[in-house]
């Protein structure tokens, strides 16, 4: 969809760009060098012929953009060897891209013709910001993944990873979780603790956001500020008053205590995504129902639940994660009997750091990957029901 | 018109009043709501509002002084602690029977930890003196035994002290039911029968011992002496045996011949210290069932003859602590508010298939264990990690001088704005889309630039989102404890960290929960406001 009608840039327009980009490149590889002077010059020269070339060639773009990757990437294996032609090719595969993205004034097509200059650049900037900020959200869980293969017992990335020796990684984290009895214990307590903790505040949350939701509730607000505060109460605080309590009447300690703790802290999520969706339940359809002569019960399971499913899945969804995750709490309430993943993560970053961590998070990432898929599909399974196109 | 008006109340079908009828049915509509919401209140009640209300309590809850010391707290009340001198000898000998109790029950070291928090030293001073007391009284023990030997006997005391109904009682089948006093004892010997009936459920309660086959504690002699040296006549309230003995130590007593012992003396030799009457300033402050010692403890005050004062200067922790909490929560929200904004307006402002493409990105480090991602920090942050090693091979950085990211405050902000950040971002985006954008190209065509028409038309809009998003990011950062503690060092910790430390190593939990309360009511607060301005109602999830 073209908003602005185009046309070619100057080829002096384009081989500026390019060797503003160039020198910024070349900055890092100069610096790395040992001389960030040279780098840019060497860097802005660079991509300002190339710019100032191609700028003519626009009806030739398909095969001089794959003859720069192949350059770039033979010059990187020339260098550096295997990694380096990685890079290259990377670069080169940029370049083309950006060079002929100015050359042919593609950027300009989709913006409003009304647009100065300026606003032009501060578009493309401010995306650029974002492009950082999102960087900054996923780079650290994309950096523990590959981290989790390593040979070594480093937290960082050997000389052998980056070389894409197969020497330099492994699965020897993976087997060590798997074959430890510390963390095994710990997964196998997780895998009791969660569902139980969801099924409690499945069950009890489901009735009560159903309740909720009736028309006319006394208290309303007072009862669902009860209901949510284990979600605002800090964790430290919920930890030490159910310590001291649970301690009082002898539940401290055992599994069930760590149970109706992490029950207590789900019921929130559990409460404020049903009720999301009973938002949006057509009234009529229980009066329907009852109508044609269905009991409470029978309304409930054959026209209700159905209905507000998704909801209640993802909010036990939410309820499992919580307990699955959560470490202040079962830190204070629990014992050495009630050790779970997190704990012993937590323990593990705390005093004998081992790598097994990584491979602990790699595989805890993966399941949050598919929670959050589930999630996403169930949210748009409900809006489809309930008759709303899925944003 | 005027055919349907009808004389008197509409009525409903069956016949009743139409309004008293919908009233029922409104009532019965609540009632069932109720019923439904019922089981949830109960539990949370149960298992998080009356644990909370439980710290509540214990942060003011100060009754272990007074029920393991109950003789020594009355005594000393008589005692002017600005006098400057040690209280008088009757408070050591109270001291005497209480702590004999205590360290049988072994509960001398909870009180001398308590009033450690304090006063520190006294708890090696309970400590000496829970291994010594049953010492006190020793020359009394063996001037009635050397007297009469039947005072070393367990059954002359029973004679003396019990109640014969109880002696009865025991008489029969089984466990031995608890120690009962004689009336004759209890009004004749009221110190030594205190003394004693302590004794004896002691031992039975603790050691599961008979009190016949027992012989009492040094102290109760002790006790025995001054009641017969307060009341001669005593031994006529007895009978047979009992009151010939008891007769014999009194005129032993009142003759002068029997050599007395000071309780003072006993306590100054185990511990010079018993004679500071700073030791026994404190017991006396903190005698009171309730005390605002731990708030006190939390504001760093302490307690002066004069009322609440400062700490010195090198023991103000907790003002510090609770300000860098404040500081750093503060500036966690303003980065989340710097890189959520725009990230927000992009997700709202690009076309729903991108933008949804996008939110994954934000969702992704949402659903990720907050453990996972404090460890991806701890190792890309370290100075062996990622980012130095990055930092160097670019040839910023120089190999000898990496970059010192964790275990400070850097560290901490850096890894908590990412761990909130989502928290910021999901709340500004549900009020950025709702922004009409035409708003924005109205203000334009009008002549306003750019920022003028970002600034006064589309920013003002937006704020609501701010708004939400800092508080709740505001609220979930001043209370965050395992990222604080792992990557935040000595430098970046905040108040939880301490309130964890008291719970599980100091074991100072009357200070922990005071700590807690004060936090809790800033959360509170910060809650209520949240409250007011978004609606619990309108939290959003993913």
């Amino acid at each position: 969809m073209a908003l602005t009608p185009v046309e070619n840039q100057t080829p002096g327009f384009t081989a500026a760009t390019a060797a503003a980009a160039g020198a910024f490149f070349g900055l890092f590889v100069g610096t790395a060098q040992g001389s960030g002077l040279l780098g840019v010059l060497i860097g802005a020269a660079l991509l300002g012929v190339i710019g100032f070339v191609f700028a003519g060639l626009t009806d030739k773009e398909t095969p001089l953009r794959w003859l720069l990757v192949a350059v770039f990437a033979a010059a990187g294996f020339v260098l550096g060897g295997l990694v380096a032609a990685v890079i290259g090719a990377l670069f080169g595969w940029f370049t083309g891209w950006f060079v002929f993205w100015i050359a042919t004034s593609r950027y300009r097509a989709h913006l409003a013709p009304y647009l100065t200059p300026g606003q032009v650049l501060w578009h493309y900037t401010f995306r650029v910001i974002c492009g950082v900020i999102f960087v900054f959200l996923i780079t650290p869980i994309l950096v523990v993944m590959p981290l989790s293969f390593n040979a070594q017992d480093f937290f960082t990335f050997t000389p052998e990873m980056l070389r894409f020796d197969p020497e330099g990684y492994s699965l020897k984290h993976y087997r060590d979780f798997f074959t430890n009895d510390d963390w095994q214990q710990a997964l196998w307590n997780s895998v009791k603790i969660a569902p139980m903790a969801t099924l409690l505040s499945v069950g009890f949350g489901t009735l009560a956001a159903i309740g909720l939701s009736q028309p006319h509730v006394p208290f309303r607000r007072a009862i669902m500020a009860i209901l949510i505060s284990p979600m605002i109460v800090p964790l430290i605080i919920s930890a030490a008053g159910m310590y001291f309590f649970y301690s009082r009447i002898g539940l401290q300690g055992t599994y069930f205590g760590v149970v109706l703790a992490h029950a207590a802290l789900g019921i929130p999520f559990v409460i404020i995504t049903v009720t999301a969706t009973l938002v949006g339940f057509d009234r009529s359809l229980t009066r329907a129902a009852a109508n044609m002569g269905a009991g409470p019960v029978t309304t409930f399971f054959r026209v209700q639940m159905p209905l507000i499913l998704p909801g209640v899945i993802s909010g036990g969804l939410f309820a499992f994660i919580t307990s699955f995750d959560e470490v202040v709490v079962v830190l204070f309430v629990g014992s050495a009997g009630q050790k779970t993943l997190p704990w012993q993560m937590f323990i593990g970053l705390r005093e004998q750091i081992s790598p097994t961590i990584l491979a602990v998070a790699t595989i805890l990432v993966v399941i949050s990957i598919a929670l959050l898929t589930t999630v996403e599909m169930l949210r748009r399974r409900s809006e489809r029901l309930r008759g709303m196109s899925p944003s | 018109m005027s055919d349907i008006t009808q004389s008197g109340p509409v009525l409903a079908a069956d016949g009743r009043p139409l309004k008293r009828s919908l009233a029922r049915a409104l009532r019965m509509q609540k009632i069932r709501a109720l019923m439904l919401i019922a089981p949830l209140l109960l539990f949370v009640l149960l298992t998080f509002i009356l644990p909370i209300a439980d710290m509540l309590f214990r942060s003011v809850e100060n009754r272990i002084v007074q029920d393991t010391l109950p003789q020594t707290v009355v005594a000393v009340q008589d005692w002017d602690a600005d006098s400057g001198e040690a209280p008088p000898d009757a408070v050591y000998e109270a001291l005497a029977y209480d702590l004999v109790v205590a360290a049988e029950r072994k509960q001398h070291t909870r009180v001398g930890t308590r009033l450690n928090y304090e006063t520190p030293g006294i708890s090696s001073l309970f400590r000496k003196a829970g291994r010594r007391v049953d010492e006190v009284g020793e020359g009394y023990l063996k001037q009635f035994a050397a007297l009469d030997p039947a005072w070393g006997e367990p059954q002359t005391f029973m004679s003396v002290f019990a109640d014969p109904e109880w002696l009865a009682s025991r008489a029969g089948a089984g466990d031995e039911p608890p120690f009962q006093l004689s009336e004759t004892a209890h009004d004749a010997l009221p110190k030594a029968s205190g003394a004693y009936m302590n004794f004896a459920r002691t031992i039975q309660e603790e050691d599961n011992d008979s009190p016949a086959e027992e012989e009492p504690w040094a102290p109760v002699y002790m006790a025995l002496h001054s009641d017969l040296a307060a009341n001669p006549q005593a031994a006529q309230a007895f009978s047979g045996d009992a009151q010939r003995l008891l007769q014999e130590a009194a005129a032993l007593i009142e003759s002068g011949q029997m050599e007395t012992e000071s309780a003072r003396d006993a306590f100054v030799k185990m511990d010079k210290d018993w004679a500071d009457p700073e030791v026994w300033r404190t017991l006396k402050t903190y005698a009171g069932k309730y005390t605002n010692g731990y708030f006190l403890n939390a504001a760093d005050l302490q307690k002066s003859p004069d009322g609440p004062e400062l700490r010195p200067e090198d023991e103000r922790i907790y003002g510090t602590l609770f300000l860098r909490t404040l500081i750093m929560s503060l500036a966690i929200t303003c980065s989340c508010i710097v890189l959520g904004y725009p990230v927000a307006w992009i997700l709202a402002n690009l076309p729903s298939r991108t933008a949804n493409m996008l939110m994954i990105l934000v969702l992704l480090p949402f659903w990720t264990s907050l453990l996972v991602r404090t460890s991806a920090w701890k190792v890309m942050l370290q100075q062996q990690g990622v980012i130095n090693d990055t930092l160097v091979w670019l040839g910023l950085v120089s190999d000898s001088d990496r970059l010192v990211m964790i275990n400070n405050q850097f560290g901490t902000i850096v890894a908590m704005t990412h761990i909130l950040l989502p928290f910021m971002i999901l709340p500004m985006y549900s009020v950025m889309q709702t922004i009409n954008p035409t708003y924005l190209r109205a203000a334009k065509s009008l002549g306003a630039t750019n920022w003028t028409a970002f600034w006064r038309v589309y920013f003002p809009q937006s704020v609501p989102g701010i708004g939400a998003g800092s508080i709740l990011v505001f609220i979930l950062a001043i209370g965050y404890y395992i990222t604080p503690e792992l990557v935040g060092g000595t430098k970046g910790v905040f108040i939880s960290n301490r309130i964890a430390f008291h719970i599980s190593q100091s074991l100072n939990w009357g200070l922990a929960a005071a700590l807690g309360t004060i936090l809790l009511v800033i959360v509170l607060a910060l809650y209520w406001a949240y409250d007011k301005i978004v609606g619990i109602d309108n939290v959003k999830l993913g």
